[in-house]
């Protein structure tokens, strides 16, 4: 175990990390699968953002909480259990209260068990830091990847029917650009996005 | 006969036309991590087939037999999650202690095969479709994992020939490896609407 309190703990580092220094998707490439799935849409992007954001604090906490007695080689199956525990509450929680969201999302909630950033968290900064720093973190790591999902989900939804959350933007006789909608857009897009804030960064070193 | 017919198809569905990787974006992580040489993308798309099939098979059983008549659904993500960290761990020892060599190129990657977005996603794929005889189970997951492992081996083939290309600095690494999956997506669609 690494000593208890480090030195000088920052707080607010802890909650700025996460939107662009290590975003998750655009720097640390982990978690891909939602940013590439449910991306066709702005509002189903921004419920599951938001899900991730609930299950990542929570998680958090949960395993900051029990991080003295975690044995190393049973960690990860702990930290998987206790995320699947979380996320059937919000699973349940969707199914109950925005029914049509948990029909478009479908079998994309569960899938946030096996979310990389997650797991990745819990390992990184969870099981080494007290519960409030958990806490901070899991909100920065996760409002970091909405905002990625939101970006991703903006430009394919207003490409592919000229709408933004169910608002038309595009001038009249737009043609809606059907191959955003599909798999290849979404691979695409990402590639470019990731290729332009790999400039950025180049651009800011030098 | 005509049962064959329909499990041929349906192996044939999930390898080459509704390609987990390719149209569900499921197990994208190692798809783009673990691609870099052919030979370990082999190996793991091989591993990743053994605990696909055989987490399949597991979790279909205990959904059916017990999760479903003991009105325990609720606990169902957490029961999948187990059968397949279980499984996940008899690959690791069964690899450790034969192919040593190969143990060490996986690294991290290994272990992080139970959070593997193919395996939990045919897992409650399985579910949704409703599917209800083993044996057609049993050819769906085993076809799934072989989907995957078709995915990632094309990925590492076309990524070994890519290291001699020119890239533009900015798009080198990740972002050519997403486009270039990307037009292979745009490939597979050509299957699109062949077997339902």
């Amino acid at each position: 175990m690494a000593d208890e309190n480090p030195v000088k703990v920052n707080y607010l580092d802890a909650l700025t990390a996460g939107l662009w220094r290590e975003n998750p998707t655009f720097r640390l490439l982990i978690g891909m699968c939602p940013p590439l799935a449910v991306t066709t849409a702005v509002k189903p992007a921004l419920t599951m953002g938001l899900s991730v954001i609930f299950v990542l604090v929570c998680s958090n906490i949960a395993i900051s909480l029990m991080r003295k007695l975690l044995k190393p080689h049973l960690r990860i199956i702990m930290f998987t259990l206790s995320i699947a525990a979380f996320v059937t509450i919000c699973d349940l929680y969707l199914r109950a209260f925005a029914p049509l969201m948990s029909e478009i999302l479908g079998a994309y909630v569960p899938l946030i068990i096996v979310n990389c950033i997650i797991i990745f968290r819990a390992e990184a900064c969870a099981s080494k830091n007290n519960v409030w720093f958990s806490i901070l973190d899991g909100i920065g790591s996760g409002t970091g990847f909405t905002i990625a999902l939101c970006i991703i989900a903006g430009i394919r939804e207003i490409l592919a029917s000229g709408t933004f959350a169910g608002i038309a933007v595009m001038p009249r006789g737009f043609v809606p650009w059907a191959a955003m909608q599909m798999p290849v857009g979404a691979f695409v897009l990402l590639g470019l996005l990731l290729g332009l804030s790999s400039l950025l960064t180049a651009k800011r070193t030098n | 006969m005509d049962r064959a017919y329909i499990l041929i198809m349906g192996f044939l569905s999930v390898v080459i036309v509704n390609n987990f990787v390719f149209t569900k974006f499921l197990g994208t992580c190692p798809y783009l991590g673990v691609s870099g040489r052919l030979d370990t993308a082999f190996g793991m798309g091989l591993a990743v087939t053994f605990v696909t099939a055989l987490s399949g098979i597991l979790t279909w059983l205990i959904d059916f037999y017990v999760l479903v008549p003991l009105g325990l659904q609720i606990t169902r993500y957490i029961c999948y999650i187990v059968v397949i960290a279980g499984a996940v761990q008899l690959v690791e020892m069964y690899v450790k202690k034969f192919f040593p060599p190969l143990y060490k190129s996986f690294g991290i990657f290994l272990p992080l095969i139970s959070t593997n977005c193919v395996i939990l996603g045919l897992c409650l794929f399985i579910n949704i479709w409703g599917t209800d005889n083993l044996l057609e189970v049993a050819v769906l997951s085993t076809g799934t994992g072989f989907g995957f492992a078709v995915a990632i081996c094309i990925m590492a083939a076309i990524r070994e020939n890519l290291i001699m290309v020119d890239v533009p600095e900015s798009l080198k690494g990740a972002p050519i490896t997403l486009i270039t999956a990307g037009l292979l997506t745009l490939a597979f669609m050509g299957f699109t609407g062949m077997i339902k």
